[in-house]
């Protein structure tokens, strides 16, 4: 695959293909590494902006009862915060790499962000449509927004981390 | 609005329940319904084999009972520094089924009282705990009322207003909770 050098972003109005994207977070948990993902996700880049946004209640780990625990307003609160949202402020390019500074709402707490990742594209698709790739990470302190929940472990040491790397790998398409 | 008052202590002249009670004026003085639940002795222990429909029937009015308050009020004594059995246990079948419990999004808070000093603060926590690990909205505050045997006076009413005003704050938490438009008045 080749990658294109633009002016930082496509011109234009590009839109998520919801199937071959995913919206996730990853985050340090007892020994290892936790991840989930939204399976209900929005995300366009229209006059240079980025936007995008995740439904809560769309999160998917591999115990529904988890996925319940998480839509809880201990962690999310789903019912009264439905939508994780990100809009960028400004995009720039260092090197290969995009830094995309903007911000996040979860849980109704909008903070700033910054998001690095890297640009494929746009190439033509099989289907006569002209698309582009974004995998996108960013660091943020899940405390900030609320999202307060932990259990201590036998040592007494936390067993959830308090940072979360939000990992975007999106496909999006030129609109006409 | 309805609220649900559920005291963790059975006996008939628990201090919990009377502090539901002075809880349950200060609810009236906001317009809500309060109503002390009555029959959590009643609940049999959670045994997954009997949690399937129909419910047990003291369990399944349990649930109906909360299901049908905008919000719950606990008063909880502490036993061996934790929430008294048949407390937990009404919890435990309240938070089944996992994804759709009554308690899910649901206002509740706790204050707790208790013969001791440090009026049942370890208790009061670990029932936090539990409620928002079922999916509750625990409302932030607490009321440890130690030497409680102290706090009422011959007609079981509270006889400490510095007591009362701390309640009055739960109270007024948990009203704006259910009625965040409240918040503002």
């Amino acid at each position: 695959m080749s990658t294109t050098e633009l002016d930082v972003l496509p011109s234009g109005t590009w839109r998520v293909d919801n199937v071959h994207s995913d919206i996730g977070f990853a985050i340090d948990y007892m020994a290892g590494t936790f991840t989930g993902s939204f399976s209900d996700v929005e995300a366009e880049l229209s006059d240079g902006v980025l936007r995008g946004a995740a439904k809560v209640a769309s999160v998917q780990v591999k115990d529904p009862n988890l996925e319940a625990h998480l839509q809880s307003p201990e962690f999310f609160d789903a019912e009264r915060h439905p939508e994780i949202t990100f809009a960028s402020r400004a995009v720039r390019r260092e090197g290969d790499r995009l830094k995309i500074d903007g911000e996040i709402t979860i849980k109704g707490h909008t903070e700033p962000v910054e998001i690095t990742g890297v640009l494929s594209g746009p190439i033509d698709d099989p289907f006569g449509n002209r698309r582009f790739g974004l995998k996108l990470e960013a660091k943020v302190d899940r405390t900030k927004f609320g999202l307060n929940w932990n259990n201590p472990l036998p040592s007494g040491e936390p067993a959830l981390a308090n940072e979360v790397t939000l990992i975007a790998d999106l496909q999006l398409v030129q609109q006409s | 609005m309805r609220v649900l008052g559920i005291s963790g202590s059975l006996r008939r002249g628990s201090h919990n329940t009377k502090l539901l009670r002075a809880a349950g004026e200060m609810f009236r003085a906001q317009g809500a319904q309060f109503e002390i639940y009555p029959a959590l002795k009643l609940v049999p222990p959670y045994d997954e084999d009997d949690d399937r429909e129909p419910a047990p029937a003291a369990a399944a009015h349990l649930r109906a009972a909360v299901a049908a308050a905008d919000a719950v009020f606990f008063s909880t004594p502490e036993y061996n520094h934790s929430v008294p059995g048949q407390l937990k246990n009404a919890v435990d079948w309240l938070s089944r089924p996992v994804g759709a419990n009554v308690l899910r999004n649901k206002p509740v808070a706790v204050i707790g009282a208790s013969t001791g000093m440090f009026g049942a603060v370890w208790s009061q926590a670990e029932l936090r705990k539990a409620l928002a690990a079922a999916g509750a909205r625990v409302v932030e505050g607490e009321v440890a009322v130690g030497h409680a045997h102290t706090r009422f006076d011959e007609d079981g009413e509270l006889s400490d207003p510095g007591l009362a005003e701390q309640i009055r704050e739960v109270v007024a938490a948990l009203v704006v909770e259910v009625e965040p438009a409240r918040a503002a008045a």
